[in-house]
This record gives C-alpha cells, structure tokens and sequence, in this order.
C-alpha cells in the first residue's frame, strides 16, 4: 500500500520536488482534458504558457501582472506568520489606489520628481489608514480583524464607487465614472520597451529580501512569530501582542495600498471604479503557497501571474471556454497544496516498518 | 408605514437571509471541529446548481435539496482530503476551492441560460399564519426557511447537549488531548467538512430554488464570504449565527426600502450600511467582554499524529 | 438519484461534444488563412443571459453570415481594470483583424492598444474616444425606454412604477428620464420609484429590491441590471414587468410586457463585412430603432390593443424620425428649463446627462 512516511530530514531540493510533481500531475491533468477535446497537447499547452512568455512584451506584462500579488504576498506572509489574520488586503489596496490617485489628480499638470513619491505615500497611507481600523478595534474592543477587515473591503469598493462616480470623475468624460488620465510625472517609469512591466517589480523584489531580513535577523520578525505562536508565553516573554498586531496590520495596509497606486499610476493610468481583479484575495494564496516565506512569495506570485495570463491565452487560441480556465487554475492550486506534503513526507510502498 | 407593509419587510428579510443562515452554519460545524474552510463561496455556488438542475427537472423539493447537500459534501470532500490527508494550508486551499467551484458551476451551469424553475410553494402554518401582520411576515414561509432556523437549533443542541457534540468541540479546543482521549480527530473532521458543506450547499441552492428560480454564473455574489464573517460575529455560537444573518439582512432589506421612499443620500453610501452595521455591532459585544468569544483554540491548525 | 447522475455523465459528454465544435476553426493553423479574424472582448460570462450574452449572439450571426470567410475568437469576463489592456494587445498580437470591446470601462485601454497597432480596426462600445482605426458604436436604448413608460403610464393602476438601477451613469439616468417622460405624457398622476442597487449583477439583491418596489405599491416593474431576477419576481407577485437586454419572457410568461432587446447582430455584420470588403473606416455608430440596434419583444398578452397600438405608433414615428423621446418643454429636476417648447435634446446633453427630469423624486447619487 502506498503511504506516506515522515522524513528524517527536510533538505532544500525536497521543496523543488513537491513543486516538480504538482506542476508535472497539474500539465498531465490539462493534457488529458486537451486530448477528450480534440486538442494536441503539447501544442496545447506551448500555445498557452511558452508562446505568450516568449516576446519582452509577454515578459513585461507578465511582471506587471505578478508585482501586486508579490507585494501583498509578502506583507501577508509576515502578518500571518504573527497571527494576525488581515482577510481585507483587498480593502486596503482599494483605499490606497484611491487615495494615491486622488494624490495624483490633486496635483494634475504639475511636473517635478516630487510628485510621484507623493503619490505613492498617499497611497500607502490610505492604505495604514484602512487597515488601522482593523488594529484599533481589535486591541481596544479585542474585535475580529478578520471579520473587520473583511467587511471594510466591501466598504472600501463602494467608498471608491462613490469617488469616481462623483468628485473624482473626469470634468471632460461625459460623466462616466472614470477619473482624467493621470499626467506623465504620476505615472510609475516602465521597466521595458514593451508592454506595462514597470519599477514597482523593483519594489517586490525589495520587500521580499526586506521581508526575508525580518524574518531572519531582526528580532520584531522573531516576536512576531512568537506571538503568533504562543501569545500567552509572548507576553510573558515581554512581547506585547498589541504591538504586533498593530505592526502586523500596518505593514499589510502600508504594502497593499502602495500595491493599489502602483496599479493605478503604473498599469491603469486613471482611477476607475474596478481597480483589482481581486489581488488582495488572490495574494493570500500567494503568501501560502510561498508558505509563508518572503523569498519564495516572489516564484508563487509569478507562478499564479501566469496562470491568469495562461487562462486568457488558453480563451484567446484555443477556444476553451472562461470557466474551463477557472477550473484548471483550482486544479494548479490543489495540486500545489497538496504536493507540499512531499516536503515533510516521503512515499513508500509497503506498510508500516 | 402602515402594518401590512411591516409584516412584508420583515417577510423579505428572512428569505434574504436564509441563505446566510444555512451557509454560517456551514461553516460554524466545520470551524467548531478545528477546520478553517474559506471555500464557502464555492461550496454555495455548487448546491445552487445542484438544487437547480434537479427542481427543473421537476423533482420535488426534498430531491433539490439532497442533489445540493450532496455537490456541497462532494466538494468539501476535496477540502477535506486536501487538508486531512496531505496536511494542505486550510487558508490557501480554500480560496482554491472557492476559484474551482466557481469555475465547476458555471462550466456545466452556462447551458441552463434562460432555464426558469417554478417557483416553491410556501407551507403557511395553520392558525399561527392567520395572526394579523406577523403570521404573514413569519408564518407563511417556504419550508427551507423554517429548515433553516430548526437547523440552527439542532446544531445547537448538538453542540452544547449531546457526547457527539462534545467530542466534536473536543477535537477544535485541542486536538492533541482529544486524540490523547481516543478520539479520532480526522475522523471528527471529515464528517464535519462533509457536514458542513453540504449546509452551505443547501445555502446556495435556496437563491435558486427559492429566491431567483434561475442559475447565471457567479450568482452567489459574495455570500459565501458573508457567512465566513457572520460565524466570526457569532462567536461560534449557532443561535447568535441565525441572530447575525437577520442583522445583515434588515440592514440589507431596510436601505433598499428607504431608497423606495425616497431617502437622498448616494446609494453606494446605504449599500455600506449593512458591512457597517456588522462591524458596530461585533465592536459592541467585544468590547462588552461577552464571554466566550474566542474562537476554537485548534481552528486552523495542522493535525499530526505524535510520533 | 440515478437519473441525476446519467444527466451530468450526458451533460459533461455535450460540454466536450460543444468544446470540440468550438475549437474546429480555433485550431486551423493560424495567419495562414486570409479569412477576416474578428476578436470580441466580453466584460461578463457569456452565459450571463443579458448584456454580454447578446453581444455574443451578435458574434455567432457574424459567423454564420460570413461563414467561411471569418474567424472569431472571444474572451470573456475581462475585468475592466488593469487585464483589459493585455488581453486586447494578445488579441491583435494573435493576428485579429477586428476587435470589438464591448464595454465602457474598456474604452482607455482600447485607445491605448489602437495606438500601438495602427493596422488593426477597434470598436470600441459605449464609448466616445475615437481615432482612425478606433470607432465608437451604441444603441439609443432611451428609444426603447419611451414606448416601455408609455406602456407602463397606461398600464399602472397604483400609479406607480418601479425602476430597479444600477450605477448613475448617464446611460442609467437618460433610460429612467426617458421612461419617466412618457408615462408622465399618458399619465399625469404616475411616479417613479426608483432603487440602486450599486451592482450590474447580483440576482439576489435584485430581487429583494423588486420585492421592496412592490410592497411600497409598485404594480410595474422597469429595470436596468442585468439579471431576470426581477421579471421572476414579478411573475410570482402576479404584477408585470419589462425585461432588459434578452427577451426575458420564460422567466415571466404572463409578468412581461415586452422587453428591450439589444440586437448588434446587425451592427457587427456591417462592420466585419466592411472590413472584408475593404471598405472600413472609422466612424461614430449612435443606432436606434431605426438600425434594428434596439428592438422590442413581442408584446404581453396583457397589453390591451389601444395600449399596443399607441406603443407600435410610438416606436415607428422614432424609427422614422418623427418622434424625439426628449422633446420641450422639459425643465430639470430643479425647476430650471432645460427644453424649450419643441426644441429636442441634443446628442452631447444626452450622452452626459446625469440629471433627473422635473417630477422624479429623489436625488441623483451623483447629481449636482
């Protein structure tokens, strides 16, 4: 019988192998779907993964897509490593993305290095502001921040809604509810000749090394984890667990709000009512699919990038329906999860020794 | 606002809740036995296929909801073995059931485009539904509306009254003891993942049995994640969930009939109503020091067996 | 149960069965044809029985009035934040000849990608960005509007209509104006209750809203969501209803008075034909009755035959020409004249019109 058996000792390459076998069963799953209908698969698959990666455009916008789920990804991993359960980066990023444009349209037409920097840290405020209420009423009133945070997000969209559909809107629109198209000295600079790629991947890359060092080094990154852990020996330990929970949440709304103004003034260029697919959920499986490592948050939030730009490619070339898609990206993620148990395990045959 | 208008609000504001009410309770049994499952929305959207394909084949109404209890306990299962079996992230794998089950339903949904299913018949108790204003409004109901508030009475009695109940709140304090005691902690918690995914299926399924008669994909709307935060609200107490689920519903219910009357604020203002009505109202009960707020102290964490 | 389970193994066995007819021209090799390639780019499922489903009929009539002349390829539920702009530039990277985005949110990142492939032609819905290779296209929804509150004006007995709405866009207030001017010209009594719900989609609380409208004494039902939630509603409150975008009749047999129907077959077979004829050019497409753009489903048999007869009239003289829904004298919800005594709006007022006609109540969520 094939069962699962605990390994004396984990070693680096075992975490490549779980990634190896979940990619491998994930590609045989979608080829055996190509084959029922009528598709080569290898084919298939060059069609929707290699060819829209194989230009410096399909790079480009590839690093466009994964920098806010990286950046989220990591502010997560931190805060979750600490217990501090932040369902609403979603919100945060919303309020941000708001806040950073509004930032952004207030000083319309005026030139100056100043005024992206500006933008940016309107944008990260709004997003600790949001995320404070969380933090606030869990340590005064000990209220969930899961719940907090979560219905905040709700909050946040509509707050947005109401911004562009009244007095962010652009004076010469029509009335549509969009914003004017932001000038030039608030857009992000762009990485690439091609595509939307632009320096905020610069900025994921550095909270991941940045993230990683907390973790590592410093010791709020060890009383975070302890408090996460064990807060009761956290306080004792003189940890104050209202600290970290203010930390926690605080880095979470700094990163998703700068996350949301780096989408507005990096990919979109306007403020309008729809400003993420999502990104703030989707960087929650991320932050675990990274398990929780800043390093690594980096490869997942690429990883899950393209199975977004895979899904569109796959609609665009092969025909495949949108829900088709939708399925094979469950499946990626279950098979990722659950391949994670070869990091710890390993598979023998035969029963127990 | 005369009476009869009343005992219709109140009337409406249970139909809109009920599918909050089924799909808390969902995640209450599942989070009572330890297991953190975000994939609520998914496991809604499913049932509500379910149920729907089956009514509109002109099966009775018992039938809708079995085929619907029984696509949410299917898909939970693959939660279940995830998490259980190959010690899966819980918080991760269950937006990735959610993003599935969404993708599920509306792969094998898009043909019922159009399909229009006869609406359920509501069972008026006698004598009780003739009391002026609040029989209509309380008593002359579908039966998955009374379903749903016996349910919640039920888990109740489980949790707090019966050796089952115990055990199973055992298994979420402190999984280490409970296995200590003999108890099978994985056991407890695939039937509580099974459980609780086919309520939340029943959940999903009464948007389509009852409250729209129809399937479109993404119909849940976000339900899902409002009965994650109503178990929050709860504090994982299932009478407090059935509580919570009609806050959010007046709420809901009320703005959108004082829109009607001609309130002037922007309504995207009184669509934030009911989130923050949610929130003032947990802040109030946490910061009273309501005992017994804490969540179960196992919620979320991983089960391995001592070795 | 067993007869369940044979449906879904029957059903699954069609989904391939569909799949596979789909990707019969997907697959042919590609640039090698010189067959017209239209790519059609949908804010919603297709399978959303309203605004996006249509677009997508316009598409299916595209190919099978040009057959084997074209090539189309979709994609759907495109967020209208920041993926729009990828998914149009691998569209006209994949060789698309013609791309249609059918919604407004879509109208920069259409503009944007229309820059970088100048030999590409967009369309580009709702919008009013234009350039050479990027035209703008729209039905005059609000002709529809006009014969939908002459129907109701007559047909109300509480004197009160119902207006489920979405956003305060100027296409969502120009209906409920439109609307509101006929009844109020049949109906001097009439009033409109009106109830934003903040979602284009959400079944439920689309339901809820016709089920607040009616118990506060609404006996017609208008919407402007997309979901059939509120004719399903209507059907079983035994009140009427006009359906939005699709013929909405099977969700309410007996509720439906007739329904708008947003018809772009016509439309996209011009313009895919104009691109395989050689004879494209940008242009400004505002279509009504009169392009077949906007047209009515069958009346209710609840409509009595004056009713039906004055409606048909109505929706003639528009298509014609004789008939403007905004004609003077009408004066803002203020007080303040807009339309002189004769005078008809104009396109530009009307494309940007975010202010209620006098005699709605209420203020606009975004009004001045």
């Amino acid at each position: 019988m094939l069962r699962f058996e605990p390994r004396a000792e984990v070693k680096w390459h075992h975490e490549w192998l779980a990634v190896a076998v979940a990619l491998g069963l994930t590609a045989a799953t979608v080829s055996a779907i190509f084959v029922l209908l009528g598709l080569d698969p290898a084919s298939s698959l060059h069609r929707i993964v290699i060819r829209p990666l194989s230009s410096e455009y399909g790079i480009s916008e590839w690093i466009a897509k994964a920098t806010p789920l990286i950046i989220i990804g990591v502010a997560l991993s931190l805060g979750f490593r600490a217990g501090v359960w932040n369902i609403g980066a979603e919100g945060q990023l919303v309020v941000g993305g708001l806040t950073g444009g509004a930032v952004a349209l207030a000083l319309y037409g005026i030139s100056g290095w100043f005024v992206l920097p500006l933008v940016l840290l309107g944008g990260v405020l709004g997003g600790m502001v949001w995320a404070s209420i969380p933090a606030l009423f869990k340590v005064r009133f000990n209220a969930s921040e899961i719940l907090v945070s979560l219905m905040l997000t709700y909050v946040a969209i509509l707050l947005l809604s109401v911004m562009v559909h009244g007095p962010l809107r652009d004076p010469d629109g029509f009335n549509f509810p969009e914003s004017r198209l932001l000038h030039d000295a608030a857009r992000l600079p762009r990485l690439f000749d091609a595509g939307r790629g632009h320096v905020g991947f610069i900025f994921a890359l550095v909270f991941a090394v940045l993230g990683t060092w907390i973790v590592k080094r410093w010791h709020l990154g060890f009383s975070m984890k302890v408090s996460g852990l064990a807060p009761k020996a956290a306080e004792f330990a003189g940890y104050s667990r209202a600290h970290t929970v203010w930390i926690a949440l605080l880095i979470g709304g700094a990163l998703s709000g700068l996350a949301g103004v780096i989408e507005v003034t990096g990919n979109i260029g306007q403020l309008v009512p729809n400003i993420s697919p999502s990104y703030g959920f989707t960087a929650i499986i991320v932050a675990f699919l990274a398990r929780l490592h800043p390093l690594a948050v980096v490869p997942a939030g690429l990883l899950v990038a393209l199975s977004y730009i895979a899904g569109e490619a796959a609609q665009l070339s092969l025909g495949i329906p949108g829900a088709m898609t939708q399925v094979f990206q469950g499946l990626l993620l279950f098979f990722l999860l659950g391949a994670a148990i070869l990091v710890n395990y390993r598979l023998r045959w035969g029963g127990p020794h | 606002m005369d009476a009869t208008l009343i005992g219709a609000i109140i009337h409406a504001i249970l139909v809109a809740s009920t599918p909050l009410v089924f799909a808390g309770l969902g995640a209450l049994i599942q989070e009572r036995a330890g297991v953190l499952n975000l994939g609520i929305e998914g496991l809604m959207i499913v049932g509500a296929l379910a149920g729907f394909v089956v009514a509109l084949s002109g099966q009775p109404l018992a039938l809708s909801v079995v085929a619907a209890a029984g696509a949410g306990a299917a898909l939970a299962l693959i939660f279940a073995i995830l998490v259980l079996r190959l010690e899966a992230n819980p918080v991760a794998t269950g937006l990735a059931l959610t993003l599935f089950g969404l993708g599920v339903a509306a792969l094998f949904g898009a043909q019922y485009v159009g399909a229009s299913a006869p609406p359920v018949k509501a069972w008026s108790i006698p004598v009780l539904s003739d009391i002026p204003v609040l029989g209509r409004a309380l008593f002359a109901h579908d039966p998955l509306v009374y379903g749903s508030v016996l349910l919640a009475i039920m888990l109740w009695w489980f949790l707090n009254k019966t050796r089952g109940g115990l055990i199973l709140r055992a298994v979420g304090e402190d999984h280490d003891a409970a296995h200590a005691m003999g108890f099978s902690v994985i056991g407890v918690r695939f039937l509580a993942i099974c459980l609780g995914g086919a309520m939340a299926g029943v959940g999903g399924a009464y948007l389509t049995l009852v409250q729209t008669p129809m399937f479109v994909e993404g119909m849940t709307a976000g339900r899902g994640w409002i009965a994650l935060a109503l178990v929050v609200f709860a504090a994982w107490r299932p009478l407090r969930v059935l509580l919570g689920a009609y806050l959010f519903g007046s709420v809901t219910i009320l703005q959108l009939h004082s829109q009607a009357l001609g309130i002037s604020i922007a309504a995207q203002w009184l669509s934030m109503l009911p989130y923050l009505a949610t929130v003032v109202a947990l802040v109030v009960i946490s910061a009273r020091g309501v005992q017994g707020t804490s969540a179960p102290a196992s919620l979320g964490k991983t089960f391995r067996v001592s070795r | 149960m067993k007869g369940f389970g044979t449906k879904a193994v029957a059903l699954a066995a069609a989904l391939v069965l569909a799949a596979c007819s789909d990707n019969e021209q997907a697959s042919a090799p590609e640039g090698s044809s010189d067959r017209v390639k239209a790519g059609f780019i949908y804010v919603g499922p297709v399978s959303d029985g309203g605004w996006t489903y249509e677009h997508n009929q316009g598409r299916l009539a595209v190919e099978a009035a040009f057959g084997d002349k074209v090539e189309t390829t979709f994609v759907e539920s495109v967020s209208e934040g920041p993926d729009a702009e990828r998914v149009l530039s691998q569209m006209a990277n994949d060789g698309a000849d013609i791309i249609f985005t059918t919604s407004f949110g879509f109208m920069n990142p259409t503009v944007k990608v229309a820059e970088q492939f100048p030999n590409v032609k967009f369309e580009h819905a709702t919008g009013f960005k234009r350039a050479d290779n990027l035209a703008t296209y729209s039905s005059r929804f609000y002709e529809g509007r006009h014969v939908l509150g002459l129907i109701a004006g007559q047909m109300t007995k509480t004197n009160t209509i119902g207006y489920i709405a979405s956003f305060p866009i100027p296409e969502v207030v120009r209906g409920i104006n439109a609307a509101y001017l006929a009844a109020k010209s049949v109906n001097p009594d009439v009033q409109f209750k009106i109830i934003w719900v903040s979602t284009w989609f959400d079944p439920g609380k689309e339901a809820d809203a016709a089920k607040a409208l009616i118990d506060q004494g609404a006996d017609i039902l208008m919407q402007h969501t997309d979901s059939p939630a509120a004719m399903q509603i209507a059907e079983q409150r035994g009140i009427f209803a006009f359906g939005q975008a699709s013929d909405m009749a099977a969700h309410g047999p007996n509720a439906q008075l007739t329904s708008i129907i947003d018809d772009w077959a016509p439309y996209y077979i011009e313009r895919v034909g104009a691109v395989i004829d050689g004879t494209w050019s940008s242009s400004d497409t505002w279509g009504g009755f009169n392009t077949g753009m906007v047209a009515l489903a069958p009346y209710g048999a609840a409509v009595p035959d004056d009713v039906k007869a004055m409606a048909e009239e109505a929706r003639i003289a528009i298509s014609e020409g004789r008939l403007h829904p905004f004609t003077g004298p009408v004066n803002k919800q203020d007080g303040s004249p807009w339309l002189a005594a004769g005078e008809t709006a104009d396109d530009g007022t009307l494309l940007g019109m975010d202010f209620y006609v006098e005699g709605i109540e209420g203020s606009l969520p975004s009004g001045q």
